[in-house]
C-alpha cells in the first residue's frame, strides 16, 4: 500500500513537472497573449515601475520607440530575448535588433532580469493598452468619484454666493422703495394744510445721526465688532505662521514635474527611491537624472546644469519644499508602503505642477485629522490581524488609525 | 534571611543620615536658581522686559520661512539610503581590550556601537568603553596631519625623510625600537615583522599598562606556553578570585561577564548557581558581585593563595607548600571545600603580576582538574602579550630610533621618567597615534593613525578565533593606518585593505577547506565580523610544577603593618587611553559613583583613625619617594590600612576634556623582580585642603524603601518567592494588596487596554553586574548630553538610566553579631565589608503614572503600547512630573548643552558650534536633541520600537521577539535586561515573568500601585 502511494506521489510529481514545462513552453512560445485582468494589472505595475522612463504605449517616441502594437510587430520569443539582454541579440546579428539599435542613436536598452511570465504580463498590458487607445476617448468621459466630489465643492460655493448677492440686491431694492415711499408721504403731508404745527414738526423731524454716533450702545457695538475683526485677523495670521501651504520656491534647475510625472508618467518611486522603504522619500541623486539625460535633451541649458554638477563634483542644492519641524518624525514607508496612501493625497496633483509646491498645510491638525478619518490598510497584513479582530468585536466601523494609537504623541514625537 | 534586619544605603551620607543628605533627599531639584542678580538689582524685571521684547522679536522673525536646502548625493552609493541605517560588523581592539562589534551608520556616519552575537568571545555584549569609542572618532583634537618637528607636512615628505633617517640608523648599527602595547592584530604584527626584516637592527617591544606578564611567565614555566589560557566562566560553579577584577577590567571582561552570568541566572528549571569568592583590597566590580568577599592587604595576597593551595591540597591529597604563615582562615577552608566539591567545574584566578602567585594558582587549577574544562592552555588567548622586561630592554638598548605604535609609555609605563630622559637622547622619534599624547609630544615625526572606525584591520584574541575590523567612514583627517605606514617604511606599497587581505589569504584561508575561493571566504568573514575555527588550532603542552622555587618565593613574604597602596583601573576610563572622551569621564564609576576624578579610597575605620573626611586632600608618598596629592573618598569594603588609587587620570597631553583631570598614579608602579607591581608601601599625610568630588551616589535616592529585594539560594530553593516584600494596605475592609485599591477606576481596576503591544523590561538583579555598558549605550542612542563636573555636583546629571548601587549589611542589628556567618573579618562597622546590590533604574513606564496626572499641558501621556510618552515640544518645564515621580527618573534639561559656550570645554565632541560640524556627527538623527527647559527621560527607545514595528508591517507579519531591542538591553553583556512585548506569550519577557521566574518578579514600590512596566527579579546570593 505504501509502495503504491509512493509511486503515485512520484507519478503525480512528474506529471506536475511535465505539465508545468508544457505550460511554460506554451506560454513562452505561443502568440496567445493572456487577457486576464490579473495578468494585465501585474504587467501594468511592472511597466510603470520599469519601462515608463523610456517608453509609452502610443506611437510617441520617448527615449525608446513607442510600444503601441509591439505585440503584433514582434514575436514573443524575440521580445523576451530583447528585454533580457538586447546587446546579446544585437551581437547575434539579428537584423531587426540592429535596425532598432541604429535607429535610436545606438543607445542600448537596459537589461531586465524578468521571468518569462513577467515579460508576458508586460506584453499583455501593452496589448490591452494598444487596443484601449483606440477606444479611449469614449472612456474618458466618465470621471471618477473623487473627481466629482472635489469638483462639486466650488460649484456649491459659487451658487451660495449668487444667492447671497441676490438676497442683498432684493433688500437694497426694498430699502430704496421704502425711502421713496417715505419721501412721497412726507411731501404729501407737507402739502396738505390740515396739519397742526406739532404734527408738522413730527413729520419733518431730521434723523439725528450724531446722537446715534455718540450713543454708548453704538460705541460698544462698534468696539466689539472692531475687536472681533482684528482678533480674527490676528488669529488667522498667527495660525498661518510657519504654515507654508502653497510654498513654491524657485529651484536651481527648472525641473518640471508636469512633464516628467504628468506627460511621461514616470512613477514617483523611480526618482524618489526611498518612498516605500525609508523615512525620507529622498531627493533623487544626479545619477538618477543621468539614467535618461545622458541621451535626452543634452543641449538644454537646464540639463547642462546636471553635466556641470557632475564635472565639478558639486551636488545640486535643491530648495526644500516640505519642511517638517525636526521634532516631528514622519515616515514615508509607513504611509506609502504600509498604509498604501497615494503620493498625491498629501502632495497634491504633482503631475500638473510646473514648479512643485507645498500642497497640504502640513500642520499637526492636518496630520491628526487624517489619522482620525483614515481606515488602517490592514487587509492581508498579519501585523494587524489581531487588532482588526479585536476592533471588529466592539465596532462596526472600519478600524481607523486613531483606534490603534494613531493620535498618540510618541508616534511622531520622540 | 528576612528583609527586616538588613539596611540598604548608597553612601555614608545616607547611612549616617547627614543633614546635607536629608536636605537634598527631599528635594528633586537643587537650590540653585539664579533668582536675583548679584547686587540685588532688578534682575527679574529686566528679565521680563527682555522676554517681552524677545517674544515680539521671535514672532516677527518667525514670519519669514527660512530657505532650507535639500542636497542629494551626486552619485548615490547603491547601499546607502537616506534615513536607513547600515550595520557593519567590525572589531574594537585597543591594546588588549577586544570586542567584536556591529557599527550602526547613518548616511555614512558611525553613530552607535552594538555587540556582535557571532563572536564566541564577546557574544553580543559590549562594555562602556567600547560603547563610548564612537565619540572618540569625532574628537576634533585628534591629529589632522602628518608632522615633522611640529610642522605640518605631507605623507610623501614624511615617508622620504623618515626612510632615509631610518636607513642611516640601520647602517650605523644602532637599534630601531618599535614600542607598542599588546598587538592583537595579526596584520599589524606581520607589518612589524616585515619592518624588522627590512631593518635588521629593529626590535619589537610590547608592554602592557595593566600587565599580565606574571601569568605569561608562569604559564611558560608550567606548560611551556607563553600565553594566557582561555577561561570559561560559564562552566565554573565555584570561582575564587584573588584581586582579579574579571568582570570589570581584567583580561577580557565582556567575555567573562557573559559567561559568568550564565551560572548566575536562576529559573524554575535551573535552581543552581555558581558560588564566587573574592579576595581583594579595594571594592572592585567583581568583588561587589561576589557571594563572599574578603578584604585583604596586597602583601597578604600571595600568602592567601598559598593557604588555599594547601587547603585544597590537603583535601585532594597533593603536596604542601612550605613557607606559609598564619593559620588557615575560615573563609579559605570553606573556599577549598567548595572548590574540591566542584572539581573540574571550578576556577581559581589571580590578577597578581607575581610569577610565584600565578604558579600556585596554576597548580590549584591543575589539582582541581580544571584544565580542559573551565580554562584551557591548549587554546590559549592573546589579550595580553606584553612583557614587563620590554621597558628595561628599551632603556638599556642603544636605540638610534624609536617608533611608538599607539603606545604612550611616557605616561603609563613603569620608569616613565627614565623613558622621558632617554627620548631626549634619541634623534629619531616616531609616534603612530591617532591623537596627541604625552609620548607623541616628545616625538619629532608624527605619523597619525586612523581611528579604528576608519581602519582595515583584524584581531586574533585566541587561537582559532579571528575577527576583522572594517572602516565605516572615510578618514576624517589626513591620517594613515599604522599597518600602511609600516608597510610603506619597509618598502611596500600596499594599502591597509590589500595588506589585511594578503595576510588572511596566506595565513587563515588555507586553514579551512569549506570555502574554495578566497573572495567568498573573505566576504563571509567580513559579513560575520569573525572567522572562528578553533579546531584547526591548538597547542599541546605538558605540566610541570617546581614546588621548591615557589616555596622559596613564599618564605620571603611577611605580614606587613604598614599602610599599603594598590593601583586599579576604573571600568570607564581604564588605562586612560580614551581619557579625552567626555562620556567616559562622566560615566559614574560602578562602585564609587564618582565622575570626572580619581581619588584615594580609604576605609571608614582608617579615615576615623587618621582624622580624614571625604574630600580631604592627602599626599600619598610611596617608599621610593613618588608622591601624589588626591582627595579622599571613603570606600566601604576597603581593606584596613590600605589606600587605592585609579590610574588613567592626570593626563597632560590628551585634550581639553582629560587634561588636568585627577592625577597620574602610574608613577607608583613598582618594579619587583622585573615585574610591574601595582601595589606597595606608602605614607599618607593630610594637606589641609578640601576638594569636592562629583559623586552621583546619593542623587535620586528612594529614601530607604524596600526597593531592593534579595534572598539566599537556600531560601530560594525552598520558596522561589523568598525575599519578596509584599506590601499590604490597611483599609476599612481589612488588609488588601495594593493592586486591589485604586483611586482611579474602582470597577475595572484596569485603566489601560493594550490590544497591540505591551512593552516592558525585566531586569534580573542577580545577573546584573553593574558594569554600566547600558548607561553609555543609552547615552549614545538617545543623544544624552554631557554636563560636566560642576553640574554633576549640582545634581544635574542627565543619564536616562542610572545604576543604583546599594551597600547592605546585617551588622546594623548590633545585638546579633553571629549573622556574619562565613565572613571572618571582625565586623564593627556596617561599612567594613558590606554586600553590594546593583539596580539599574530607568523610567518605569508606570501604567498608573503619577507624572501623567500632574502635567498641566499634557506633555507626558500614556500610549496604547504601555509607554509613558514624553513630548518635548509640548513641555513648558513646570517640573511637576519630576516632583511627582516616585522613582526620580526624570531629568530636567537646564541648558542647551549642545550650543552653550559653557559646555564647550567639557564637551568638545558635542560642540555644535563648530563650523566643520564634527560635533553633530555622532548624534542619532532619529532622536530629538532636547532644548533647554524641557523634561526628558527614558522613552524605552521608542525610536527603535517604531522602526522595528515598521519593518514587521512592511513584511506583513508581527514583530519577532528579540528583533526589537532597547539600547540598554542590546548592550548588556550579562543579558540582565530583557526587553519585549508582554502581550506576546512566546516572548522572553513573558516567559520570565509568567513562567520561569514568576515568583521572583516584583515592581519597585508596589505599595503605591503605579503598575510599572519595568519588573525586577530578586537578587539571590549563594551564601
Amino acid at each position: 500500500m505504501s509502495v503504491n502511494l509512493k509511486v503515485l506521489t512520484k507519478l503525480s510529481a512528474k506529471f506536475a513537472v511535465i505539465s508545468c514545462l508544457l505550460f511554460s513552453t506554451f506560454a513562452a512560445y505561443s502568440q496567445a497573449i493572456p487577457t486576464e485582468e490579473a495578468v494585465i494589472t501585474a504587467g501594468k505595475a511592472l511597466f510603470e515601475n520599469n519601462c515608463t522612463q523610456c517608453h509609452k504605449v502610443t506611437d510617441e517616441v520617448v527615449v525608446g520607440p513607442g510600444l503601441k502594437g509591439v505585440h503584433v510587430r514582434r514575436p514573443m520569443p524575440w521580445l523576451i530575448k530583447w528585454i533580457r539582454n538586447s546587446t546579446l541579440l544585437i551581437n547575434s546579428g539579428d537584423a531587426y535588433a540592429n535596425e532598432i539599435y541604429n535607429k535610436f542613436g545606438k543607445t542600448q536598452m537596459q537589461s531586465f532580469d524578468f521571468k518569462d511570465a513577467e515579460i508576458v504580463s508586460i506584453v499583455a498590458y501593452i496589448k490591452s493598452e494598444s487596443e484601449k487607445v483606440v477606444a479611449a476617448p469614449a472612456a474618458s468621459a466618465a470621471p471618477t468619484d473623487g473627481g466629482t466630489a472635489t469638483a462639486a465643492q466650488p460649484q456649491d460655493t459659487t451658487s451660495m454666493n449668487l444667492i447671497l448677492v441676490l438676497f442683498v440686491a432684493i433688500l437694497a431694492i426694498i430699502l430704496i422703495v421704502l425711502v421713496l415711499i417715505i419721501s412721497i408721504l412726507t411731501k404729501y403731508l407737507n402739502n396738505s394744510t390740515s396739519l397742526s404745527d406739532i404734527d408738522k414738526e413730527v413729520v419733518n423731524t431730521k434723523y439725528d445721526f450724531a446722537a446715534v454716533y455718540n450713543s454708548k450702545a453704538f460705541k460698544g457695538i462698534a468696539t466689539f465688532v472692531f475687536v472681533l475683526v482684528v482678533g480674527k485677523a490676528c488669529i488667522d495670521g498667527m495660525v498661518g505662521i510657519g504654515v507654508s501651504q502653497g510654498y513654491a520656491p524657485t529651484q536651481p534647475i527648472a525641473f518640471s514635474h508636469k512633464l516628467h510625472a504628468g506627460e511621461y508618467k514616470i512613477n514617483c518611486n523611480y526618482c524618489h527611491t526611498g518612498v516605500y522603504k525609508s523615512k525620507s522619500a529622498s531627493i533623487p541623486s544626479t545619477n538618477i537624472c543621468m539614467n535618461c539625460h545622458n541621451a535626452i535633451k543634452q543641449e538644454s541649458p537646464e540639463i547642462q546644469k546636471l553635466y556641470k554638477a557632475i564635472s565639478t563634483g558639486r551636488p545640486i542644492e535643491w530648495v526644500r519644499v516640505h519642511n517638517l519641524p525636526d521634532l516631528a518624525n514622519f515616515n514615508h514607508a509607513t504611509h506609502a508602503k504600509v498604509g498604501g496612501i497615494e503620493c498625491k493625497q498629501c502632495h497634491g496633483p504633482v503631475e500638473q505642477m510646473e514648479v512643485v509646491q507645498q500642497y497640504s498645510s502640513l500642520t499637526m491638525g492636518w496630520c491628526i485629522n487624517c489619522h482620525r478619518e483614515t481606515a488602517v490598510n490592514g487587509k492581508d497584513n498579519h501585523y494587524y490581524d489581531a487588532l482588526m479582530a479585536a476592533h471588529a468585536k466592539n465596532s462596526k466601523e472600519p478600524m481607523k488609525v486613531k483606534d490603534i494609537g494613531g493620535l498618540e504623541c510618541s508616534k511622531c514625537h520622540y | 534571611m528576612s528583609l527586616t534586619n538588613k539596611t540598604y544605603w548608597r553612601g555614608f551620607e545616607e547611612l549616617e543620615q547627614s543633614p546635607e543628605f536629608v536636605k537634598n533627599a527631599k528635594q528633586e531639584f537643587p537650590d540653585y536658581l539664579p533668582s536675583e542678580s548679584e547686587n540685588g538689582g532688578h534682575y527679574r524685571r529686566d528679565f521680563l522686559k527682555m522676554m517681552g521684547f524677545g517674544v515680539a522679536a521671535a514672532t516677527l522673525a518667525a514670519c519669514e520661512t527660512p530657505v532650507r536646502k535639500a542636497i542629494p548625493y551626486l552619485n548615490k552609493p547603491e547601499d546607502v539610503d537616506a534615513t536607513i541605517p547600515n550595520y557593519y560588523a567590525s572589531t574594537y581592539a585597543e591594546g588588549g581590550d577586544y570586542c567584536s562589534i556591529i557599527v550602526k551608520t547613518r548616511e555614512g556616519r558611525p553613530i552607535k556601537i552594538e555587540g556582535n552575537k557571532n563572536s564566541s568571545i564577546s557574544k553580543g555584549g559590549i562594555s562602556a568603553r567600547v560603547a563610548a569609542s564612537v565619540l572618540s572618532l569625532y574628537d576634533k583634537e585628534r591629529f589632522r596631519n602628518p608632522m615633522i618637528d611640529g610642522n605640518k607636512t605631507t605623507w610623501d615628505e614624511l615617508d622620504s625623510k623618515l626612510g632615509s633617517k631610518l636607513q642611516e640608523v640601520a647602517s650605523s648599527g644602532k637599534k630601531i625600537a618599535i614600542v607598542s602595547n599588546t598587538v592583537l592584530s595579526i596584520s599589524l604584527q606581520q607589518a612589524i615583522n616585515e619592518f624588522v626584516a627590512k631593518y635588521p637592527t629593529a626590535m619589537h617591544l610590547a608592554y602592557d599598562t595593566n600587565s599580565a606578564s606574571g601569568i605569561l611567565d608562569a604559564n611558560e614555566k608550567s606548560f611551556g606556553v607563553k600565553a594566557l589560557p582561555s577561561y570559561d566562566f560559564s562552566k565554573a560553579m565555584v570561582i575564587v578570585s584573588f584581586g582579579a577584577d574579571f568582570l570589570g577590567t581584567w583580561v577580557s571582561p565582556v567575555q567573562f561577564q557573559k559567561d559568568y552570568s550564565i551560572q548566575r541566572k536562576l529559573s524554575k528549571d535551573k535552581k543552581t548557581m555558581s558560588r564566587h569568592y573574592q579576595f581583594e583590597t579595594t571594592m572592585s566590580l567583581t568583588g561587589s558581585n561576589a557571594d563572599f568577599r574578603t578584604s585583604i592587604k596586597p602583601s597578604q595576597e600571595l600568602n592567601y593563595i598559598a593557604q588555599l593551595h594547601n587547603a585544597v591540597s590537603t583535601l585532594v591529597g597533593g603536596t604542601q607548600l612550605s613557607g606559609v604563615f598564619g593559620e588557615d582562615s575560615k573563609i579559605i577552608k570553606s573556599a577549598a571545600k567548595d572548590l574540591v566539591a566542584a572539581k573540574g567545574k571550578s576556577l581559581v584566578v589571580s590578577g597578581s603580576n607575581n610569577v610565584a602567585a600565578q604558579l600556585i594558582v596554576n597548580n590549584i587549577n591543575q589539582m582541581l582538574g580544571n584544565y580542559g574544562s573551565t580554562l584551557s592552555i591548549s587554546n590559549p588567548s592573546y589579550f595580553k602579550k606584553g612583557s614587563d622586561s620590554a621597558i628595561d630592554t628599551l632603556l638599556t638598548s642603544d636605540a638610534g630610533a624609536v617608533i611608538f605604535i599607539n603606545a604612550n609609555p611616557v605616561y603609563d609605563a613603569p620608569k616613565a621618567k627614565e623613558i622621558k630622559a632617554l627620548l631626549a637622547k634619541i634623534a629619531i622619534k616616531v609616534s603612530i597615534a591617532d591623537r596627541p599624547n604625552e609620548t607623541s609630544a616628545l616625538c619629532n615625526f608624527i605619523a597619525p593613525d586612523n581611528h579604528y572606525l576608519e581602519s582595515w584591520s583584524d584581531a586574533k584574541p585566541a587561537d582559532g578565533l579571528f575577527s576583522l575590523t572594517q572602516p565605516t567612514i572615510s578618514p576624517l583627517f589626513k591620517t594613515r593606518q599604522s599597518i600602511e605606514s609600516l608597510n610603506r617604511w619597509s618598502g611596500g606599497s600596499l594599502d591597509a585593505y590589500s595588506y589585511v587581505q594578503y595576510v588572511w589569504r596566506v595565513n587563515i584561508f588555507p586553514t579551512q577547506t569549506e570555502i574554495s575561493t578566497f573572495q567568498s571566504f573573505w566576504d563571509k568573514a567580513l559579513y560575520n565580523g569573525v572567522y572562528e575555527n578553533a579546531k584547526a588550532f591548538g597547542v599541546t603542552s605538558s605540566y610541570a610544577f617546581d614546588i621548591n622555587a615557589v616555596s622559596a618565593a613564599l618564605s620571603g613574604s611577611k605580614a606587613s603593618t604598614e599602610i599599603e597602596y594598590t593601583l586599579y583601573e576604573k571600568v570607564g576610563i581604564g588605562n586612560g587611553s580614551q581619557a579625552n572622551n567626555p562620556w567616559l569621564q562622566e560615566f559614574p564609576e560602578p562602585i564609587s559613583k564618582a565622575t570626572w576624578d580619581n581619588y584615594v579610597t580609604v576605609s571608614k575605620t582608617f579615615a576615623n583613625e587618621k582624622g580624614l573626611e571625604q574630600g580631604d586632600k592627602v599626599k600619598v608618598t610611596s617608599k621610593s619617594g613618588v608622591s601624589v596629592v588626591l582627595p579622599v573618598l571613603i570606600q566601604p569594603g576597603q581593606a584596613a590600612n590600605t589606600v587605592s588609587m585609579a590610574v588613567g587620570y592626570g593626563r597632560e597631553v590628551s585634550g581639553k576634556v582629560a587634561n588636568g583631570v585627577g592625577a597620574n598614579v602610574f608613577t607608583f608602579i613598582n618594579a619587583i623582580d622585573g615585574k610591574a607591581t601595582y601595589s606597595g608601601v606608602c605614607t599618607i599625610e593630610k594637606t589641609g585642603e578640601k576638594y569636592e568630588l562629583a559623586q552621583t551616589q546619593t542623587h535620586q535616592t528612594m529614601m530607604s524603601r524596600p526597593i531592593v529585594q534579595e534572598t539566599t539560594l537556600a531560601d530560594y530553593v525552598k520558596d522561589p518567592s523568598a525575599g519578596r516584600y509584599k506590601p499590604m494596605i490597611k483599609t476599612s475592609d481589612g488588609e488588601k494588596s495594593p493592586e486591589k485599591i485604586s483611586i482611579w477606576d474602582t470597577k475595572g481596576l484596569q485603566t489601560h487596554n493594550y490590544n497591540n503591544h505591551f512593552w516592558g523590561l525585566a531586569i534580573d538583579l542577580n545577573s546584573c553586574t553593574g558594569c554600566g555598558s547600558c548607561v553609555i549605550s543609552c547615552q549614545a542612542e538617545n543623544n544624552v548630553p554631557v554636563v560636566g563636573k560642576r553640574e554633576v555636583i549640582n545634581r544635574r546629571e542627565m543619564h536616562w538610566i542610572r545604576i543604583d548601587r546599594y551597600y547592605t549589611s546585617d551588622a546594623v542589628n548590633q545585638e546579633d553579631k553571629s549573622v556574619a556567618g562565613l565572613m571572618d573579618t571582625k565586623r564593627e562597622d556596617p561599612s567594613e565589608n558590606p554586600q553590594v546590590v546593583f539596580q539599574p533604574v530607568m523610567c518605569q513606564h508606570c501604567n498608573n503614572a503619577p507624572c501623567e496626572t500632574v502635567c498641566p499641558v499634557l506633555a507626558t501621556t500614556h500610549s496604547t503600547e504601555g509607554l509613558n510618552q514624553m513630548t518635548y515640544n509640548r513641555c513648558v518645564g513646570t517640573r511637576y512630573c519630576a516632583n511627582n515621580c516616585p522613582y526620580k527618573v526624570r531629568r530636567f534639561n537646564w541648558f542647551s548643552y549642545y550650543t552653550n559656550d559653557k559646555f564647550a570645554e567639557i564637551n568638545p565632541a558635542h560642540d555644535a558650534r563648530e563650523n566643520e560640524g564634527l560635533g553633530k556627527m555622532v548624534l542619532n538623527p532619529d532622536v530629538t536633541v532636547r532644548a533647554r527647559g524641557v523634561m526628558e527621560k527614558c522613552s524605552m527607545c521608542v525610536q527603535r520600537i517604531q522602526s522595528g514595528k515598521l519593518a514587521a508591517k512592511i513584511e506583513k507579519r508581527r514583530p519577532i521577539d528579540g528583533e526589537i531591542e532597547t539600547a540598554c538591553s542590546q548592550s548588556c553583556p550579562s543579558e540582565a535586561i530583557v526587553f519585549g512585548d508582554m502581550n506576546d506569550p512566546q516572548s522572553r519577557i513573558s516567559k520570565l515573568l509568567n513562567e520561569t521566574n514568576q515568583e521572583r518578579a516584583y515592581h519597585l514600590l508596589e505599595e503605591i500601585n503605579v503598575k510599572p512596566s519595568v519588573s525586577y527579579l530578586t537578587k539571590i546570593r549563594n551564601v
